[in-house]
């Protein structure tokens, strides 16, 4: 489904963000990806639907190369990849009905989308999508009146309503405390699963990265250094991918789950 | 498509961001503001037909004025000084009245309503009416000449400046005040203490952008005789002379640059 | 009995070094009395200034409000003046404003756009004036170009201003669905700036109906005609009120003004 084959992305200072990287995902399956910042975590996620350039490489999504795209082309691809942001993103102005809809911009007219006059498939998705995410109800809120999970959960209505090939996820729970963390996380993959999508997850929480995962891909410097099951992310692993730090410590007082991460180390 | 046959509840297909009422109110809003609009300019019986060969005049325009007169520059160069010269002078000037009447017309600061009121008044009348038409006036009273329009420019800044630093004044943090006024000062030393301090880099940072609006103010009073660089366009316009006007509009142009960048600078700087 | 604290405090001052501070006070007074001094002044004729001026004051009231058509019709083409342009420069700038924001078209037509900008924000719009007077002739003609020219060079550079100042995120997420140029402008720059640019307008347009007044004194069109004429002709009575007419508009016009931009929040 997904094919990535040498990808690098080079800035003018030398500095390499991201080295020759190769992963395929063959399968609808979560696939986490844990590393520490300025690990090329983020780069990785932006050079798939070409918000970062890459600098070389191949990026297949189901047969199309995604990196020699231009113009309309580019823009007919992204449609088919649904992207969740850590800030959520939300045009805050707008109500959440409209911001759902906005997943489907890809595929109306101009003047359908100035007009709010989206075709009716598209309508009741985003009233099913509504539901689904727990927002019965919300259809005409301003997005600026909702709380942080509601607005990610907003982000995720919208990423879903555009029936994406591939779902990118950019530190969804970042900004969010634990329990709506896990309420979010929950959300997304029951969805993106129900969907068949593979779902890429970029995530520095690595006990929610093991609950929520099928597959675990491990970045530092800009180099894949483990790809495999959750089970296998041992504390060897865990120390090679983000050096000396103490992750354990770490995440545990992050997310209070300190019998959870326990168990992972054990 | 799985999305659509997960369950079998119907959900509504239609949805509008505005109720029908909403909408016609927001029409209605439209509809006025088109129609003032072309009534306006259906009134105002403006010849079209000019538009016809705009684009040849204006080439023929700007063949006339490049190159620029270089020897001009000897003319113009005492009454572009003396245009600096109104502009600070008369920005000067304002700082005397405006900062004075800034605390009249302050809520905070003002004595009575009739002040207020007296204070609110001289802010609003010297801001409606143009330099141009204020130097109108001072031309009448102290003759044609640099003084008609230092007091013009004085004048129409004491509404900008005073507004502005009557506003500073309102919005002063009120902690600092009681504080002051608890020791039992006088009403002059609460503002020299507990007012001026903070209300200070507004009135230096106005007073710095209100001089760089005045050099562009300026360069026009000559037109009704009040000094400056204005009578020299004016009189280079109206011969034809489209040489001289380049020559005149280029320093014009970099005096106004530079004052803009030495405003910005010294704004920073306040900060 | 070691430690004697000092009697005497100075304020540090607001410049440091003393010689920079009183260097800049001396360059100041110097300039003062240069520029005075440089300036041709008639201080004959200034001097009875002050006698003038009780004259003309006196001369101005009673005001005259017998040639009040005179007065509507000048002030109803000021106003016309003022909305049309306003009207006109609203659409105007947007594309204007649209080229001149760094983060949304690529550099060489950001630099043209901004130049255009800088080069209109120079001269006042009483120069623009003259020139639109002496192609197109006395009349409201030349006074519309002029407040469109004005405003247009307004308009857009706020516009420009707070394009740049928005957070990428909406955009980056609107564009990740594959939003054209046109429907990303629609949906995620739009909504994030409508409010000001709409605030901005209803400003810009108090300001056109002050400036309104002011370029019918070159001649294009609107009450400073009329104005202008009392002036010259001594009609000190019919000067007052015109001015007060015109302060009394143009406060009504602020009020409305900030009426308006604050139910827009």
């Amino acid at each position: 489904m997904l094919k990535i084959e040498g990808l690098t992305k080079a800035y003018t200072t030398g500095t390499k963000a991201l080295n020759n990287v190769s992963l395929s995902i063959d399968e609808p399956q979560v696939v986490a990806i844990i590393g520490p910042s300025g690990a090329g975590k983020s780069t990785l996620i932006r050079c798939i639907n070409r918000l970062v350039e890459p600098t070389s490489g191949v990026v297949e999504l189901n047969g199309t190369n995604l990196v020699t795209l231009k113009g309309g082309a580019l823009r007919k691809a992204r449609r088919r990849i649904g992207m969740i942001f850590q800030e959520y993103n939300l045009v805050e102005r707008l109500t959440v009905m409209e911001n759902i809809l906005s997943g489907r911009l890809g595929y109306v007219s101009f003047l359908q989308a100035f007009r709010r006059s989206f075709p009716k498939d598209d309508v009741s998705a985003a009233f099913r999508l509504l539901d689904r995410v727990g927002l019965k109800g919300y259809q005409d809120t301003r997005a600026d009146a909702l709380s942080g999970g509601q607005r990610q959960r907003v982000g995720i209505a919208r990423a879903l309503i555009q029936r994406p090939e591939l779902l990118l996820v950019d530190e969804p729970t970042a900004s969010l405390d634990p329990k709506t963390a896990r309420q979010v996380m929950r959300i997304m993959v029951e969805l993106a699963l129900e969907q068949n999508t593979p779902t890429i997850v970029n995530i520095h929480d690595v006990p929610l990265a093991k609950s929520f995962a099928n597959r675990v891909i491990g970045m530092r410097d800009g180099e894949i250094v483990f790809d495999g099951n959750p089970d296998d992310l041992t504390e060897t692993e865990l120390t090679n991918i983000y050096g000396e730090e103490d992750w354990s410590a770490e995440a545990a007082n992050k997310n209070g789950d300190a019998p959870l991460a326990q168990a992972a180390t054990s | 498509m799985s999305l659509l046959n997960t369950t079998s509840e119907q959900y509504p297909d239609i949805w509008h961001k505005h109720s029908t009422k909403e909408l016609l109110t927001r029409y209605f809003w439209y509809l006025i503001v088109v129609f003032v609009a072309v009534w306006s300019v259906r009134h105002l019986d403006i010849p079209w037909f000019y538009f016809l060969d705009a684009h040849v005049q204006a080439a023929d325009l700007g063949s006339r004025m490049f190159p620029p007169d270089w020897d001009y520059i000897d003319v113009i160069w005492d009454p572009l000084l003396e245009t600096i010269h109104i502009a600070t002078l008369g920005t000067l000037v304002t700082f005397f009245i405006a900062f004075p009447t800034a605390f009249l017309a302050a809520r905070n600061t003002t004595p009575n309503t009739i002040a207020w009121l007296i204070g609110k008044f001289i802010l609003v009348s010297t801001r409606s009416v143009n330099t141009v038409v204020w130097a109108l006036l001072f031309v009448a009273i102290f003759g044609p000449g640099p003084i008609a329009g230092i007091w013009a420019v004085a004048f129409r800044s004491v509404g900008f400046v005073g507004k502005l630093i009557a506003e500073a004044i309102e919005e002063i943090d009120v902690g600092p005040v009681e504080a002051i006024e608890a020791t039992g000062a006088s009403r002059l030393q609460v503002l020299l203490y507990g007012v001026l301090p903070q209300v200070l880099p507004v009135v230096f940072g106005t007073m710095v952008y209100r001089w760089d609006i005045n050099i562009r103010e300026s360069t026009v009073l000559g037109f009704v005789g009040a000094g400056g660089i204005g009578i020299e366009l004016y009189s280079s316009i109206n011969q034809f002379a489209w040489s001289e006007v380049s020559l005149i509009l280029g320093t014009v142009l970099i005096v106004v640059v530079f004052s803009e960048f030495i405003s910005a600078l010294v704004r920073s700087k306040v900060k | 009995m070691s430690n004697v604290h000092p009697t005497v405090w100075h304020r540090p001052s607001l410049i440091e070094n003393p010689w920079l501070r009183y260097g800049l006070t001396a360059l100041a007074l110097a300039y003062l009395f240069l520029s005075i001094g440089s300036l041709e002044i008639d201080w004959e004729r200034v001097s009875k200034g002050l006698p003038r001026a009780a004259s003309i004051f006196e001369r101005m009231f009673p005001p005259d409000f017998s040639r009040w058509d005179l007065l509507v019709r000048g002030m109803v083409e000021s106003l016309e003046m003022a909305f049309a342009a306003t009207f006109i420069g609203m659409f105007l700038a947007i594309p204007l404003g649209l080229c001149a924001a760094s983060n949304l078209v690529p550099r060489p037509v950001y630099l043209v756009a901004r130049s255009i900008i800088v080069l209109t924000r120079t001269f006042h719009e009483v120069i623009i004036a003259i020139f639109f007077v002496k192609i197109f002739g006395f009349g409201p003609l030349a006074g519309v170009l002029t407040l469109v020219v004005a405003s247009v060079s307004f308009i857009a550079k706020m516009l420009a201003e707070d394009i740049e100042n928005m957070g990428p995120g909406q955009v980056e997420a609107i564009k990740a669905t594959g939003a054209s140029f046109f429907k990303l402008l629609l949906y995620g720059v739009a909504p994030q700036i409508l409010p000001r640019y709409l605030g901005v307008s209803i400003y810009r347009m108090d300001a056109n109906i002050r400036h309104s007044t002011v370029v019918g004194i070159v001649g294009a069109g609107g009450i400073g005609q009329t104005l202008s004429a009392t002036f010259s002709r001594y009609d000190y009575d019919f000067s007052i009120t015109i001015l007060a007419c015109i302060i009394i508009i143009v406060f009504f016009g602020e009020i409305f003004s900030n009426w308006a931009r604050g139910r827009l929040r």
